[in-house]
């Protein structure tokens, strides 16, 4: 669990991480996800507020990010389950997330994701999920 | 479609212009209301390469099923509602069945089957044929005038056409 992967490689695998605008900043062992802003990922023009569904499925790559960086496993992990907070509306800016594995299983990961704006401490949506790790030669859930 | 409210097909389509015109992630992601009745949508997201969440598998990613099935829920509670007013997602729960099959479009149909005073309550699926064999369920909790933003700028037209099929209201 402890080689960390060059995640520019996990990323170009994943055509949706392009199309959301998401990228990977690594800081030794710590990795934080963007989601950079633009028009496409607006959910209410009017407030305006980014898509819920655009902030879910970034909570989630970054989970999947996070694992593929802490197991050294290629092959994208399978979400089982999400669940997903919304706190705050997310404003039409750049947005971080982390995520930590809570627990670690042999084929189960269970991991938490926060994610915020400008203020670390006021996360706009948190997320914890459980994932399949993807065995050699093992296939469906 | 299950309910008690006839709407006609014309409003339907309309419907789908108001619901949907609006928001620049759902255009994005090429999502359509497909139908819709009394607390209840149907949504489609066409295949698209571009959504692809491993490129050596060809199935879509997570995240687009996750943004389907919130706009979809959304929708679902807005159509449950007497009167447009501004919501915001709670939370949300997605289980994911199976992968979705690569090149096939895919479907959700939520149903919004509670509201109380603050909240609404919704689930759905997302599939790609058959709604008993769904590539993920949802359930998610959305809260009522969550804020005082106008709910949609749409035009005065539509605004009324709209108010015929959610038995008219207030925008503010």
């Amino acid at each position: 669990m402890s080689e960390t992967k060059d995640l520019s490689l996990f990323l170009d695998r994943i055509p949706y991480a392009r199309f959301l605008g998401v990228g990977v900043d690594r800081r030794g062992n710590e990795i934080t996800t963007v989601l950079r802003y633009k028009e496409d990922l607006i959910g209410n023009p009017v407030l305006p507020a980014l898509h819920g569904g655009a902030i879910g499925a970034f909570l989630e790559m970054t989970a999947m990010a996070q694992l593929a960086f802490e197991t050294g496993i290629d092959a994208p992990p399978k979400p089982i389950n999400i669940t997903i907070d919304y706190l705050r509306s997310g404003k039409p800016q750049d947005t971080f997330a982390r995520a930590a594995i809570t627990k670690q299983g042999r084929r189960v990961a269970t991991v938490h994701v926060e994610a915020w704006q400008e203020d670390k401490s006021r996360p706009i949506a948190a997320a914890h999920g459980h994932f399949l790790l993807k065995q050699p030669d093992e296939a469906e859930a | 479609m299950s309910d008690q409210t006839n709407i006609s097909p014309e409003q339907i389509r309309m419907m789908k212009d108001v619901l949907i015109e609006h928001v620049p992630h759902a255009r994005a992601l090429g999502m359509k209301v497909e139908d819709a009745a009394r607390g209840e949508a149907w949504l489609s997201v066409p295949y698209n390469e571009d959504l692809v969440g491993d490129i050596e598998t060809g199935v879509l990613h997570g995240g687009v099923i996750t943004a389907m099935l919130d706009n979809a829920c959304g929708i679902a509670v807005q159509l449950s509602l007497p009167e447009r007013i501004a919501i915001a997602t709670l939370d949300l729960r997605i289980d994911y069945m199976k992968p979705a099959t690569p090149k096939l479009d895919l479907n959700a149909h939520t149903h919004c089957y509670k509201v109380t005073k603050n909240i609404a309550f919704v689930r759905g699926a997302a599939y790609h044929e058959d709604e008993e064999d769904p590539i993920a369920t949802c359930v998610g909790n959305f809260m009522l005038a969550a804020n005082r933003a106008m709910p949609m700028p749409i035009s005065e037209e539509l605004r009324q056409q709209a108010d015929q099929v959610l038995g008219g209201g207030k925008a503010e």
